[in-house]
């Protein structure tokens, strides 16, 4: 197999500000393989945004101090030149913004935005074939009449439509990576749905390795072939979607898992909040920093959790599923203590 | 749109008609004995009581001010006769009245005094306009670092020097001390007769309306591109790859722009409404110092007129400002 298209490998991203340094990523390490989904799951500050807006290289390089390495089809984009990433912006790397309604101009015509990311990659064509690109980019998202659509501003779109649209420009230039940033949180359910099939379908078509970042583990379980969860701006569980989803081997990935409700209405299974707040980004807990908030650290021998910080290894399922937690049996207290809570039907049935 | 725009000028003529109003009714209510400036200057500083009761029976002032407003109004559009001194003067449309100092229409010497107040005022915008957006531009992409700093700041102690004194000091430190070469005689020459002495004569005036304006756009055009540059939709044209240049003057001036051009509507009407300081100090012959020299000759129908041309100059330069707006923002356009 060739190398993963993106490597992201002991990425740190600090931001200084009146109070003090935000440490808002600390030394990520992740890859994306071409074809391949990967979701990141956290809560809002826990760094996923923050981890791939540096991918393309957004963050204002005069404040945000970034280091460790990510490789995008093998060039280095960090400490790459403006103009350099500006090639990659848009081409091999594209994004696709949550509330597309603040995330397109509203002054200017929503086709005049999808021509204009394809005219700056292609800058021998002709507006006249920007154009036709930019109604068929619109018919392939599923946006009815586009060569008149084509014409209209961003507040004459549905909510879905804007979203269509979003993706539509981000396709445009057919980019190997597809950064999906909370791509359905502003849209109703149905909707949601429709945009996530058209996202797996333009995957097929278009095989590029696409990032979805998230808070919703329904939209991770759909889409992802892999999952990392992130907490406190660093990784605390990686591994195939299936691996994580099942045998959670993080508290705090159970603690996501639980706070889930079951649509199927099983009235036997209780929705758990996580308790306590995101930790502080200036001024980070030491050891683990979820231990504040974890039900589980009286079982770690000598308070580990509290003082030392566990590193991101394999877990006792294999090596391909990573886990940052000081658990040495994680997947035994996960199917005797938490899954009957969350989930007793599964119990029953086995 | 259309509608929008009728709509918004029908209601522009209701706030003419009662700022109109609102000044006539002075007249019959006010402190003042109206007809006194004229009885004064007709006889000779020897007005007596029997001659001011005769001129104010003849200007009307006996009458019922909505006898007399209609008439008034009625002027603007057909023109009227009017007596004065058993002299009757035919005041033509648009009629604004005679001078009560030398009996000539009013709007004869407001048509000559307009080109001056317009030369300053779109000068002195256009000064401010050029200077302060693209400074406030400038300084709210390096926001943050020492140049925003000093620039944001020093502007706001200049800003906050009062408008008459800051006037005497660019006199003082351009004519006086410095003597630019392109500036000329203070006062102004039309256009027509001398661009030269037009163009040196009003440079003093546009240096300090757009000095001192340009230390406020400067920090309105910060803010609002500031805020603009935060925008979602930036950050989208960012990552879509667009040069710098066009992210930041397609994509976020565009948005920026708006509240400028508000804020630019209202203070460009205060600006032909009267420039009066400017005027005053740089000894220029417009709208704003005859005005001033109306109120202490008591000059009622030039008052009068020079109010009415302030409403009508703020009117105007809202409506503008909506227009523009349309055209800037076509969420605006289509509601």
């Amino acid at each position: 197999m060739s190398d993963p298209f993106l490597v992201v490998d002991d990425l740190t991203v600090k931001f200084p500000t009146e109070d003090g340094l935000v440490n808002a990523v600390t030394e990520l390490s992740y890859t994306v393989e071409q074809g391949k989904t990967l979701g990141i799951v956290g809560e809002s500050g826990s760094g996923k945004s923050v981890s791939s807006m540096a991918v393309l290289g957004l963050h204002d390089a005069r404040t945000a101090r970034i280091t460790g390495s990510i490789k995008v089809g093998g060039q280095e984009v960090v400490g790459l030149s403006e103009s350099k990433l500006r090639k990659l912006r848009g081409k091999e790397v594209a994004m696709i913004f949550q509330d597309a309604l603040a995330a397109l101009h509203p002054f200017y015509k929503v086709g005049s935005q999808l021509t204009e990311a394809y005219l700056v990659h292609h800058p021998k064509a002709t507006k006249r074939e920007a154009r036709r690109k930019a109604i068929e980019m619109l018919d392939r998202v599923g946006i009815p009449q586009p060569d008149r659509r084509v014409d209209d501003f961003p507040h004459q779109f549905s909510g879905g439509m804007r979203q269509r649209a979003m993706i539509a420009m981000g396709l445009i230039n057919d980019p190997k990576l597809l950064i999906a940033d909370e791509p359905t949180t502003a849209l109703d359910v149905t909707v949601q749905a429709q945009i996530l099939d058209l996202l797996q379908d333009l995957q097929r078509e278009f095989n590029s390795a696409v990032i979805i970042i998230t808070h919703d583990l329904g939209v991770i379980a759909e889409m992802a072939d892999d999952i990392l969860v992130m907490y406190g701006g660093r990784g605390v569980e990686n591994g195939p979607a299936k691996e994580v989803l099942t045998r959670p081997q993080m508290p705090y990935t159970w603690g996501l898992l639980s706070s889930v409700p079951d649509v199927a209405g099983d009235t036997a299974s209780k929705l758990i909040p996580i308790p306590g707040n995101p930790p502080s980004l200036l001024d980070p807990p030491s050891g683990c920093a979820f231990h504040p908030r974890c039900a589980h650290t009286d079982k770690v021998a000598g308070g580990l959790c509290s003082t030392q910080l566990p590193l991101l290894e394999a877990g006792p399922t294999g090596p391909g599923h990573l886990k940052r937690c000081h658990l040495t049996d994680p997947v035994t207290v996960f199917e005797n203590e938490v899954l009957p809570v969350i989930a007793p039907e599964l119990l029953e049935e086995s | 749109m259309f509608a929008y725009i009728v709509k918004r000028l029908l209601a522009g003529i209701v706030v003419m008609l009662l700022v109109s109003l609102s000044i006539f009714l002075l007249f019959w209510y006010g402190p003042s004995e109206p007809a006194r400036a004229i009885c004064d200057s007709k006889t000779s500083q020897r007005c007596t009581p029997a001659k001011l009761e005769v001129f104010t029976e003849e200007l009307g002032y006996n009458n019922a001010w909505y006898t007399e407003f209609p008439e008034y109004v009625g002027g603007i559009f057909t023109g009227r006769d009017i007596t004065i001194a058993s002299q009757t003067t035919r005041c033509e449309a648009p009629c604004l009245g005679l001078s009560y100092k030398n009996g000539k229409p009013v709007w004869d010497e407001m048509k000559g005094r307009l080109p001056a107040t317009f030369s300053v005022a779109i000068g002195g915008a256009f000064l401010y306009l050029l200077l302060g957006v693209p400074l406030g531009v400038a300084a709210a992409r390096r926001r943050g670092t020492v140049a925003d700093k000093s620039l944001v700041s020093s502007f706001l102690v200049l800003s906050s020097v009062p408008y008459y004194l800051f006037a005497l000091l660019t006199f003082l430190y351009f004519s006086v001390l410095f003597e630019a070469p392109f500036i000329g005689n203070p006062g102004y020459v039309p256009f027509s007769e001398s661009p030269v002495d037009w163009f040196g004569g009003l440079a003093l005036a546009w240096i300090c309306l757009g000095i001192f304006g340009c230390t406020q756009y400067t920090r309105y055009a910060r803010g609002a591109m500031v805020e603009a540059l935060s925008e979602d939709y930036v950050r989208t044209a960012k990552a879509k790859g667009l040069p710098q240049r066009e992210v930041v003057y397609k994509h976020a001036l565009r948005a920026a722009l708006v509240p400028v051009v508000t804020i630019f509507g209202i203070d460009f009407g205060t600006l032909l409404a009267g420039t009066i300081f400017t005027e005053k100090i740089f000894d220029i012959d417009g709208i704003g110092l005859w005005a001033l020299l109306a109120v202490g000759q008591k000059d009622l129908p030039i008052v009068q007129a020079t109010a009415l041309f302030a409403a009508v100059a703020l009117i105007l330069s809202n409506l503008l400002v909506d227009l523009l707006y349309s055209v800037l923002d076509p969420r605006v356009r289509l509601s």
